[in-house]
C-alpha cells in the first residue's frame, strides 16, 4: 500500500479486527455483482469505497425514470445510458484503485460459469426468479460464495449461500426453496412496488457480507437467513438446512441444458397481442378485456371498459368466457397477464385468450 | 398451549397480520391445515417454515411457547 490508500482506508485500517491485513485481501479481491438495481447500487458503491481491487458489473439495461427513486447510482442524466457503463464511470471516479469490468449481457446459463469463474464472490442484486436460480446453481457447481439478497414492498431478505461454517456445512437457495414459487404468486416490484431505502439497507447488509467474507471478520450469514421490516423495524434471522435430497445441474452441461424459464413457469409461449394490434381489437369490437391488477393499481383504465378480477383471485372468481369473444388480458408490465392467460387457457381451451405485450404501460405509451 | 406465528411478505397481507398467537396446535401439519382452513388462498403460496429460526422441511411437534415462521421467497432486487 502507499501512502495516499494509507490515507484513503485509514479508518477501516484502524479498526483492530480489519487492520492492514483485511485491507490487502480487499485490494486483492474480485467481486461480481450481478444486477445494478436497487440492490447493487450501494452495494457497488461501499464495495469500491470500501477498495475492493476488482469489481464487475452485470447488467444489460438502462437507466430508466423509474429506477431513480432506489438506484441511487444514477443520475437523471444518466437515463437511456447502459448501467454499467455510468457504475463504472462512477465508482472509477469514487475509488482510482479499483478496477471496474463490465458485463453488458443478459446473464443466462449459456455465459454465467464464464463470467462468474473469474470472481471470488457473487453479490446477487437481480429481480427474478430464474436468473436468481442460475446464479445460485452456478456458484454451487463453481463453488462460490453467493451473498443473496431480495427485497419487496417494505421487506428485504439477505443470505451467504454456498459458504461452509464452522462445521462445514453449506448450503444454497435450493435448500430453502427447492422449487420456484408459481407466476400466479410472485409479483415483483415492479407490479407490487418497493420503498426505495429497502433495496438501500438490504443492497448494504450484502455489501457488509461481502465485507467479512473477503476479510474474515466476524461471523457471515452463512446458512442464515436474515429479514427486515422497514414497516414495523422488525428483523428475524432463521438457520437454512442442507437438503440431501436437492437436485443440481451437476455439470456445465447440464448446467448449460437446463432450462430455468421452464423450470420456474415463465409462461414465454402463451399467446400475445401488440399494443397497436390491441387498439385495432378495440375498434372492431366483440372482444372481451380482463385487468388482472390490483384493485388500488394506478392508472385505473377509462379508455375502453374492462373487468376487473386481480390475478390472485382468478383461481376462485372464474369469468365467463366463451368462444365467440376473442378475450384480451393485461396488466401493467405483461407477466401478471401471461400467467393469468395460461390459467385461463387451462379452463377455456377452446376460447382465444390473448395476454396484452409490454402491459398497459405500454399500450398508454403508445396511445399518448 | 400458546405459539406465536411470525408472517411475511404476501402472507403477512393475505392474513393482515405480522403476528399472530394462536391455541392449542399440536405440529406444524396442524399449523399448516389451520392457516390454510382460514385463509384459502393460503394453498396457493409457497412458502418455507421455521420453528424457533430453524428451518423444518418434514412434520414437526410443537410446544408451548414455539415461535413458528412462514416465510415466501422475494425475487425483487
Amino acid at each position: 500500500m502507499n501512502h495516499e490508500q494509507h490515507q484513503r482506508y485509514s479508518r477501516q485500517i484502524l479498526l483492530q479486527e480489519f487492520g492492514e491485513e483485511a485491507q490487502h485481501k480487499l485490494l486483492k479481491a474480485r467481486v461480481l455483482v450481478v444486477g445494478a438495481g436497487g440492490l447493487g447500487s450501494p452495494a457497488l458503491q461501499y464495495l469500491a469505497a470500501a477498495g475492493v481491487g476488482t469489481i464487475g458489473i452485470v447488467d444489460n439495461d438502462v437507466v430508466d425514470i423509474s429506477n431513480l427513486q432506489r438506484q441511487v447510482l444514477f443520475t437523471a442524466n444518466d437515463i437511456g445510458t447502459y448501467k454499467t457503463t455510468v457504475a463504472r464511470t462512477r465508482i472509477v471516479a469514487q475509488n482510482p484503485d479499483c478496477i471496474c469490468i463490465e458485463h453488458t449481457v443478459r446473464i443466462d446459463n449459456t455465459n454465467a460459469l464464464d463470467i462468474i469463474k473469474d470472481y471470488d464472490v457473487v453479490l446477487d442484486g437481480t429481480d427474478n426468479f430464474s436468473t436468481r436460480y442460475m446464479i445460485n446453481d452456478a456458484c454451487v457447481l463453481l463453488n462460490k460464495p453467493l451473498v443473496f439478497g431480495a427485497v419487496l414492498r417494505f421487506e428485504g431478505q439477505v443470505a451467504v449461500f454456498n459458504l461452509a461454517d464452522a462445521q462445514g456445512i453449506k448450503t444454497n437457495y435450493r435448500d430453502w426453496f427447492p422449487l420456484p414459487p408459481q407466476p400466479t404468486e410472485v409479483v415483483s416490484c415492479s407490479e407490487a412496488g418497493v420503498l426505495g431505502v429497502v433495496p438501500g439497507i438490504i443492497g448494504t447488509m450484502q455489501a457488509t457480507e461481502v465485507l467479512k467474507i473477503i476479510t474474515r471478520i466476524g461471523t457471515p450469514l452463512h446458512n442464515t437467513v436474515l429479514t427486515y421490516n422497514a414497516l414495523h423495524n422488525t428483523f428475524y434471522q432463521f438457520g437454512v438446512r442442507a437438503n440431501p435430497n436437492t437436485q443440481y445441474p451437476a455439470t456445465p452441461q447440464e448446467f448449460m441444458a437446463f432450462n430455468y424459464n421452464w423450470f420456474c413457469n415463465i409462461a414465454d409461449t402463451v399467446p400475445t397481442v401488440r399494443a397497436d394490434e390491441f387498439t385495432q381489437m378495440l375498434l372492431q369490437g366483440n372482444i372481451l378485456v380482463i385487468d388482472v391488477r390490483e384493485p388500488n393499481e394506478q392508472p385505473r383504465i377509462t379508455e375502453f371498459s374492462s373487468i376487473n378480477i386481480p390475478l390472485r383471485s382468478l383461481q376462485t372468481r372464474v369469468p365467463t368466457l366463451t368462444t365467440q369473444q376473442t378475450v384480451v388480458v393485461f396488466c401493467q408490465t405483461g407477466k401478471r397477464s401471461a400467467a393469468a392467460v395460461k390459467l385461463l387457457q387451462q379452463q377455456f381451451p377452446m376460447v382465444n385468450v390473448l395476454s396484452l405485450q409490454g402491459g398497459i404501460q405500454q399500450w398508454l405509451h403508445n396511445n399518448k | 398451549m400458546t405459539i406465536t406465528v411470525l408472517m411475511f411478505g404476501r402472507i403477512a397481507e393475505l392474513t393482515g397480520a405480522q403476528r399472530q398467537t394462536l391455541h392449542d396446535i399440536p405440529d406444524t401439519n396442524r399449523l399448516q391445515q389451520h392457516v390454510t382452513q382460514m385463509y384459502p388462498d393460503m394453498a396457493n403460496l409457497t412458502y418455507s417454515i421455521a420453528v424457533n429460526t430453524v428451518m423444518i422441511r418434514e412434520n414437526t411437534a410443537l410446544t408451548d411457547g414455539d415461535t413458528i415462521a412462514l416465510m415466501p421467497p422475494f425475487s425483487g432486487g
